[in-house]
């Protein structure tokens, strides 16, 4: 059996998109690990379903609909925590369950559960339409532009938010701009990874690039690396083995991970 | 409000060095503060003049990082007035004037993957604004700031790896790339040993004196800063003393404090 991936109109689109989404969660993913916001991603991600579920139910772009929950969300989540009435974490808590309860609530309202939901919760690039690749080359190009123009306040905050803070950099509007980002590149990367796997495509790449204790810039582009390998032989592997694509990319995420872990030398100082 | 109370108990004091008392860079008014009904500094009122050294001194939880956080603009006080280069506190937007060194410990994640050089040119975010990026001249000021801390050759080192007092150079060397005019320094020789706090006090008096930098550093450690600053503040929820550090050893009332802290001294090194 002769098969030429590139023959595969949407093997290519599912190239195109995975290689965006694959550039733009580890150059987020680095704030959120470094400033210990790891579970924030994992909350949008779930709130997200709920997005789709709405988009599914209005016959809108699932995409859109995730991207308006999750925005409005994050201002739900900053509010109730600027509130100080509940903890950080149990706000997260309170909307990660609330927005899935939603879901769930919504999709029995579409008709009960349905094959395109499975594509949802772990992705599904074979579902990716040209206009999706278009919408997240476009979201993706904002959500870089906005991380280049505030880049240098980010590694401040994430490094010393106090004295950040205390150099008149707008803390609290970074935060936010930060989480409303995160927002974003979440609901793009849905029809590579699904819902359920998104935040280890944020994560992962960080976390490997860290263990090679280099400085901020290298550990980036570490990240991006790995990002982008993974992304393409996770998309191309799942095609030939016939596998789910976000399963396989994750699983190459944690493999060069756990390989990391092995050979990084762990005192290796300088650049 | 320059409170009758305040020229009560602040002697005349005696100017040395390139003290200018004609510019004050900071008027503290009459401020309190409350953390919820627990007020930690009640009525202070202090003027620090350019080119000061000040050494602000209290016993533990007596209101010293308080007070430094709202010369700072980090908290705002509850009741009074704080004027920064003659601007109302509400109003003040000139920020990057003031250098800020906070206490390591608690700010400092030791595996944060940034180079020494990342890390100093952290201190010019605030001179540049949003939205603009770093370029060449920023580089350079913070390759100067590294000279003037003699950690040049540290600057593609990992921040991490770097010894407790090395690390503070580098801090020092953040504020000072953004060219502030007053640098405040939180414990600054907390846990680090005799030789590096030397160094460090060494290092503040070429700042004050070279660079002409007002300097703001809040210790506990009485003993050895008086023989570094030029006044001394101390603190104890009120404003109880504010003279030389000559003046404050013959003062009875700060023996009071001095042996507090000996004591609180005693307990923790």
């Amino acid at each position: 059996m002769d098969l030429n991936i590139f023959q595969y109109s949407f093997m290519v689109r599912g190239l195109e998109a995975g290689i965006i989404v694959a550039l733009i969660a580890p150059a987020i993913g680095i704030f959120l690990v470094l400033r210990r916001y790891s579970l924030i991603a994992d909350t949008l991600a779930h709130v997200s379903l709920a997005g789709i579920a709405l988009g599914l139910l209005l016959g809108i772009n699932p995409i859109y609909g995730a991207i308006g929950v999750t925005a409005l969300s994050t201002v739900g989540i900053e509010r109730l925590r600027s509130t100080n009435k509940v903890y950080g974490e149990s706000s997260l808590a309170l909307f990660l369950s609330g927005s899935l309860a939603f879901a769930v609530i919504l999709l029995s309202l579409a008709n009960g559960f349905n094959t395109g939901l499975f594509s949802y919760l772990f992705g599904s690039i074979v579902t990716v339409t040209q206009n999706d690749v278009y919408t997240i080359l476009i979201l993706s190009g904002i959500v870089a532009a906005v991380l280049a123009f505030f880049y240098k306040e980010l590694i401040y905050i994430s490094f010393d938010e106090e004295a950040a803070r205390a150099g008149g950099i707008p803390t609290r509007t970074i935060n936010f701009v930060l989480i409303l980002l995160t927002a974003l590149v979440v609901s793009l990367s849905i029809p590579i990874v699904g819902v359920l796997l998104i935040s280890a495509l944020m994560v992962i790449p960080v976390v490997s690039a860290l263990q090679f204790k280099r400085g901020f810039a290298t550990t980036v582009l570490y990240a991006e690396i790995i990002s982008i390998f993974s992304v393409i032989f996770g998309i191309i592997a799942s095609f030939y083995l016939n596998l789910s694509t976000g399963g396989t990319i994750v699983l190459i995420m944690l493999a060069i991970f756990s390989l990391i872990l092995l050979v990084a030398p762990g005192t290796k100082k300088g650049v | 409000m320059e409170t009758k109370e305040e020229n009560e108990i602040k002697p005349p004091l005696k100017f040395s060095n390139g003290v200018d008392h004609t510019k004050k860079v900071i008027e503290i008014i009459d401020v309190s503060f409350s953390y919820g009904n627990d007020e930690v500094l009640s009525g202070i009122s202090l003027d620090v003049h350019k080119g000061d050294y000040l050494g602000l001194v209290g016993p533990n939880g007596a209101g010293k990082t308080t007070l430094l956080k709202i010369m700072l603009g980090l908290l705002r006080p509850t009741k009074g007035e704080v004027k920064i280069f003659g601007t109302e506190l509400k109003e003040f937007d000139r920020w990057a004037d003031l250098g800020y060194v906070p206490q390591k410990a608690t700010n400092f994640d030791p595996n944060f993957p940034a180079t020494v050089k990342e890390v100093v040119l952290m201190g010019r975010t605030g001179r540049k604004g949003l939205l603009r990026q770093m370029n060449k001249k920023d580089e350079e000021l913070a390759e100067k700031a590294l000279r003037e801390v003699g950690m040049e050759q540290y600057e593609h080192r990992l921040i991490g790896d770097l010894s407790g007092g090395q690390q503070q150079r580098i801090f020092i060397a953040r504020a000072l790339a953004a060219e502030p005019q007053i640098i405040f320094l939180d414990e600054p020789t907390s846990g680090v040993d005799m030789k590096t706090q030397d160094d460090f006090y060494a290092l503040m008096k070429k700042l004050n004196q070279e660079l002409d930098l007002t300097l703001v550093l809040v210790s506990h450690d009485i003993e050895k800063i008086m023989g570094e600053i030029m006044h001394v503040v101390c603190v104890d929820k009120t404003l109880v003393c504010h003279e030389t550090p000559e003046e404050f050893l013959k003062d009875s009332h700060s023996r009071v404090i001095a042996g507090e802290n000996v004591k609180f001294i005693g307990h923790h090194h």
